[in-house]
C-alpha cells in the first residue's frame, strides 16, 4: 500500500521534472539539438573514416552516448543545483515525497527523456542508413541505462556540493570536453595519442565504447561496462555521503 | 486529527551546533543553547525574536530539516529527524525562502505538490481563497515578494495539515495580502490545526499569538500569553498616554508626584513614573476643573515591544559573552 503511494509520488516527480526539463530552449539544445548536430555533422565529415563501418554505424552508438551525459550530467546537474538553491529541494524534501522520493523521481526523469531521445536520435540515425546489431539493441538498453546512472549520480554530486553558478560552468564545460576529448563520439584511436590510454577509464569512453561495440559487433564489452559501472558505484556513494540539501 | 490543547510539538533541551566556523578559530558556533517549547493543536505559538535569534534553526530542527546536536523534539508524537511519509502528510511547511521553483506557474505547482498527498484540499478553492487565481499563469519568478509568499502558504495547507510551521510569513506582505493570510492562519486554528509561526514583528505576534516565546542568541528567555508577557513588565515601569488639544500646562497636574510629563507631537503627551491612585485623581480632577475632555487615555500602554526590549536587554546583561562551544 504505502510503496504502491511511493511508485505513484516517485512517477508524478518524474514527469513534473521531464515536463520541466522538455519546457526549457537551452536543455533541449544540450539534449537534442546539439547531438543531433552532431550526428549530422559527423556523417558528413571524413572522422570516422576508415574504421571498418559506415560513418552512421560508428556516430549513432557514441551520439546516443552523448545523450546520456547531456540530461544525466549537465541537464540534471544545474536543475538539482538551482532547486537547491532556490530551495525547492528542502520544500519537496518536506512533502510525503521526502529525500528518497525526490532523487527517484530525478532518476525517473533522466530516464524519460532519455528514452525520447533514443526515439528522436535514433530514429534520425536509422533514416540516415544506422544498422545497429540485432543483439545489439538488448545489449544497448541497459548500458545506457547504466551510463545514465553514472552520469546522473556525478551530476548530482557536482549540484550537491558547488554553487549553482559553479555547477552551470562546470557540467557545460566537462559535456564540452569530454564530447570532443572524452572518447564518447570520437572512439579513442581517434584521439591524440596521449589521451588514447586514459578515455578507456572515462565514464565518456567507457559509455562509447561499450555502445560502439554493441551496436557494431552486437558484443559486451566487459572491461568497458566494469569501468562504467565502478563509475556508478563511486560517484553514487560520494553523492549519497556529501550531497547539501541547502 | 488530534484534540485542541494536545501538544503536537515539544522540544526539550534543544541544541544545535554548526561549524567548524573559521572565524572562531576552528571551533564551533553554537546557534541553539538549550531551547525548551511546547505548541498545542488550536493554538497558535509565536517564536519570537531578532534576526539570528535562532528562530528558523529552531524550526528546522522541529520538522527534521537540520539534524540537532542534543536534545529531544517530538512532532506529533514521533521525531521528526526519523519522519516517515506518513508523519510528513500530516505536517505543513512554509519555508522562509519559499522553496518554490522559479519557472513554474502557481497552479501548475500547486497541483503537483496536491497529488503528493492523499487527500488535499481543492486547489481551486485555496488558489481563490489567498487571490492566487489573479496571477495563476505568472511564473513564479515574476511574482511580487507578497504573491510567493501567499504560494508558499498554499503549497503548506495544500495536503490538510494538523500541524503547520510558517517561517515568517507575512514578510513581504502588502497590508492587504497580510489581512487575507492573518485571516486564513484564524481560521485554521479554529478548525483546530496546531501552527507554529516565527517572526520578528511584534505586530504579528500581538494579532496572532496564543503563546508566545522569545527567543534571544538560542534560549528561550520568556515564554507565556501576550497579556502574560505584558503583565511580567507592568511594575517595572508605568505609562499614561493621553491625547487632547495641544499645549495644556499638564505638568501642574502632577506638581506633588515624581511623574514625568512630556509632549510628544503637539496634542500628545506622556506620564512617566511610579503612578498611583492619587496621581490618577489628580488628573481627572485637574481635567475636570477646566472643562477638558481627553481625546484618549490609557494607562500602561506598553506593548510587546517594551517587554521584548526589556528583556533582550536583561538577557544581554545576564550572559554577555557569546555563546560558544
Amino acid at each position: 500500500m504505502s510503496a504502491a503511494r511511493l511508485a505513484r509520488r516517485v512517477w508524478q516527480q518524474g514527469r513534473y521534472e521531464t515536463g520541466a526539463m522538455l519546457r526549457n530552449g537551452e536543455q533541449l539544445i544540450l539534449m537534442l539539438v546539439l547531438p543531433l548536430l552532431g550526428l549530422v555533422g559527423l556523417t558528413m565529415t571524413p572522422f570516422l573514416d576508415g574504421l571498418g563501418a559506415s560513418r552512421i554505424d560508428v556516430a549513432a552508438p557514441g551520439i546516443l552516448a552523448l545523450c546520456t551525459m547531456s540530461v544525466g550530467f549537465t541537464g540534471q546537474g544545474i536543475a538539482t543545483g538551482f532547486d537547491r538553491r532556490y530551495g525547492v529541494l528542502r520544500f519537496l524534501s518536506t512533502t510525503p515525497l521526502g529525500r528518497g522520493g525526490l532523487i527517484a523521481g530525478k532518476v525517473v526523469a533522466v530516464l524519460v527523456v532519455l528514452a525520447v531521445q533514443v526515439v528522436v536520435v535514433g530514429g534520425v540515425a536509422l533514416a540516415l542508413g544506422w544498422r545497429p546489431a540485432p543483439s545489439g539493441v538488448l545489449l544497448g538498453i541497459p548500458l545506457l541505462a547504466l551510463g545514465a546512472a553514472a552520469f546522473t549520480a556525478l551530476g548530482l554530486l557536482i549540484a550537491g556540493t558547488a554553487r549553482p553558478e559553479a555547477t552551470l560552468a562546470v557540467t557545460n564545460l566537462v559535456w564540452i570536453l569530454l564530447g570532443v576529448f572524452g572518447g564518447i563520439v570520437l572512439p579513442a584511436t581517434r584521439l591524440p595519442a596521449a589521451l588514447e590510454p586514459v578515455v578507456g577509464f572515462l565514464p565518456s569512453g567507457a559509455l562509447g565504447e561499450a555502445l560502439r561495440a554493441a551496436s557494431l559487433e552486437g558484443t559486451l564489452n566487459l572491461p568497458a561496462a566494469a569501468v562504467l559501472a565502478i563509475w556508478a558505484a563511486v560517484a553514487g556513494t560520494a553523492a549519497t555521503r556529501w550531497f547539501r540539501w541547502s | 486529527m488530534l484534540r485542541t490543547g494536545s501538544p503536537c510539538l515539544e522540544i526539550e533541551g534543544l541544541v544545535k551546533d554548526v561549524g567548524p566556523i573559521p572565524s572562531l578559530d576552528g571551533r564551533m558556533k553554537r546557534i541553539l543553547a538549550g531551547v525548551d517549547l511546547v505548541a498545542r493543536q488550536g493554538e497558535i505559538t509565536v517564536i519570537l525574536g531578532v534576526n539570528g535569534a535562532g528562530k528558523t534553526t529552531t524550526l528546522e530542527c522541529a520538522q527534521g530539516l537540520q539534524t540537532r546536536t542534543a536534545g529531544t523534539v517530538r512532532l506529533l508524537g514521533q521525531d521528526p529527524a526519523r519522519a516517515d511519509a506518513e508523519l510528513r502528510s500530516r505536517v505543513g511547511i512554509m519555508l522562509q525562502e519559499g522553496g518554490l521553483p522559479p519557472a513554474a506557474r502557481p497552479l501548475h505547482l500547486l497541483r503537483h505538490v496536491a497529488g503528493m498527498y492523499t487527500d488535499p484540499r481543492p486547489v481551486d478553492e485555496l488558489a481563490r481563497r489567498l487571490g492566487i487565481d489573479e496571477f495563476a499563469s505568472t511564473t513564479i519568478r515574476r511574482l511580487s515578494g507578497g504573491q510567493k509568499q501567499r504560494v508558499a502558504l498554499a503549497a503548506a495547507l495544500i495536503g490538510r495539515p494538523e500541524v503547520v510551521f510558517l517561517d515568517e510569513p507575512s514578510a513581504g506582505l502588502d497590508p492587504q495580502s497580510r489581512q487575507l493570510v492573518v485571516a486564513l492562519i484564524e481560521e485554521l486554528r479554529a478548525e483546530g490545526l496546531g501552527i507554529v509561526l516565527t517572526t520578528h514583528l511584534l505586530d504579528d505576534a500581538e494579532r496572532l499569538a496564543d503563546v508566545v516565546h522569545i527567543l534571544d542568541r538560542g534560549r528561550v528567555v520568556a515564554s507565556g500569553t501576550v497579556a502574560e508577557l505584558l503583565a511580567h513588565r507592568r511594575d517595572a515601569a508605568r505609562r499614561l498616554t493621553l491625547t487632547a488639544e495641544p499645549g495644556l500646562p499638564l505638568a501642574d497636574a502632577f506638581a506633588g508626584s515624581a511623574a514625568e510629563v512630556a509632549e510628544g507631537p503637539a496634542g500628545q503627551y506622556t506620564v512617566d513614573g511610579e503612578l498611583t491612585t492619587a496621581d490618577l485623581l489628580a488628573l481627572a480632577s485637574w481635567l475636570h476643573e477646566r472643562g477638558i475632555m481627553p481625546h484618549s487615555l490609557e494607562l500602561g500602554a506598553q506593548n510587546l515591544e517594551d517587554v521584548f526590549l526589556a528583556i533582550a536587554a536583561e538577557s544581554a546583561a545576564e550572559s554577555p559573552q557569546e555563546h560558544r562551544a
